[in-house]
């Protein structure tokens, strides 16, 4: 027996069991069918009201529901819920950003075959969402006109690790003297060929594209899926 | 912060690999963090050594390799390291590429151990 540290081989991913629980929720959204969308944004970056826009153009001729993160209250839930579309706040508490399990627990009881999307709003948060996958098809990343065009630069990780850039609150542009194509460089620096939609959820500009790429991106996994 | 969490993880892994292996005692975790992971080094270090208070890895250290983030070059077609993370693309021939190879790992990948 020596006193001399000995080395061992280890490698284990620190995040596995989120991974491993996100990889299963990937797969039975997958085989039910539906298009899962997360959207992260800082606090305050209009998540919940270009949610609730989106479940209101979609509702009628879609199944759609939505999840939403929250430190505290359930007062997103409730606006989320003005929809029609089954809403289910998750409360944090002191975690700043949702994780894989919190999903899975939270879609417990529900029937994933018979929903066409799910959305799911974390956290108000740049930082901390990024590391965890929740098994999304998508990830939305939500940057409003005022806070200011670099942000991607600022929060690289998070916006190279999401699917599609939102700017958001384009009615209040020009207010706050805007600058749409710095914006747009800034983005696509942190993650080149992001997809990138300009929408108001106050006057509806923009959403329409925004919603029929939604429904393009689903009958293409869906025939991916056969 | 969610830095406190992963560190608790940390320690948990290593706790139980110290148990697989007859009590050992760990002295040091290595970890490999990319740049891209989304953890701050700084906040992991410190929420480490609070987590390890009063357990049976108190006093071991952590020791963190930081991995640089790699992309893929479509142009030149082999893998790059970019200058920066606010500007993903090939620092011989400038091709922007959303390619990312390495930089999002976090990682355990070996203990120092007394038994
Ligand atoms: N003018 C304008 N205001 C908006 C728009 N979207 C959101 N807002 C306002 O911005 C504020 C924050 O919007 P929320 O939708 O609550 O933002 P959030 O990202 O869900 O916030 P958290 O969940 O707390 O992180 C509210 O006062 C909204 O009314 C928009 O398109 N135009
Ligand atoms: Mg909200
Ligand atoms: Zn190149």
């Amino acid at each position: 027996m020596s006193a001399e540290p000995r080395l061992v081989e280890v490698r284990k991913n620190v995040l596995k069991q989120n991974d491993v629980i996100a990889r299963a929720l990937r797969e039975r959204f997958r085989a039910a069918g539906v298009q899962t969308v997360s959207l992260v944004s800082s606090p305050g970056s209009g998540k919940t009201a270009f949610l609730e826009k989106t479940l209101t153009l979609l509702h009628p001729r879609y199944k759609v529901a939505a999840l939403v993160g929250d430190l505290a209250t359930e007062n997103d839930a409730t606006r989320l819920a003005r929809s029609q579309a089954p809403v289910k706040q998750i409360i944090t508490g002191t975690v700043c950003h949702l994780e894989a399990a919190m999903v899975q627990n939270a879609l417990e009881g529900w029937n994933l075959n018979n929903l066409d999307f799910l959305f799911i709003e974390n956290v108000g948060n740049l930082v901390c969402p990024s590391s965890y996958d929740l098994g999304e098809d998508l990830r939305f990343v939500l940057l409003s006109v005022t806070e200011g065009e670099d942000k991607p630069l600022k929060y690289p990780t998070i916006f190279n690790s999401a699917d599609v850039a939102v700017v958001t609150k384009s009615d209040l542009a020009a207010a706050v003297e805007f600058d749409e194509a710095a914006a747009k460089r800034n983005i696509q620096a942190v993650r080149p060929g992001m997809e990138i939609f300009k929408v108001s959820a106050k006057t509806g500009e923009g959403m329409i594209e925004y919603v029929e790429f939604l429904e393009r991106r689903r009958v293409r996994s869906r025939a991916a899926a056969v | 912060m969610h830095e406190l969490s992963i560190a608790m993880s940390i320690v948990e892994m290593a706790q139980e690999e110290a148990e697989r292996r007859g009590g050992a005692q760990v002295q040091a975790v290595h970890l490999r963090l990319g740049l891209l992971s989304g953890v701050v080094k700084e906040a992991l270090l410190s929420s480490y050594e609070m987590v390890c208070h009063s357990t049976p890895l108190e006093g071991s250290q952590l020791l963190i390799e930081e991995i640089p983030v790699e992309v893929f070059c479509p142009q030149c077609a082999v893998p790059r390291l970019v200058r920066s993370i606010q500007w993903f693309c090939c620092p011989e021939c400038g091709t922007a590429t959303p390619t990312v190879l390495h930089g999002k790992e976090l990682e355990v990948v070996a203990l120092e151990i007394t038994e």
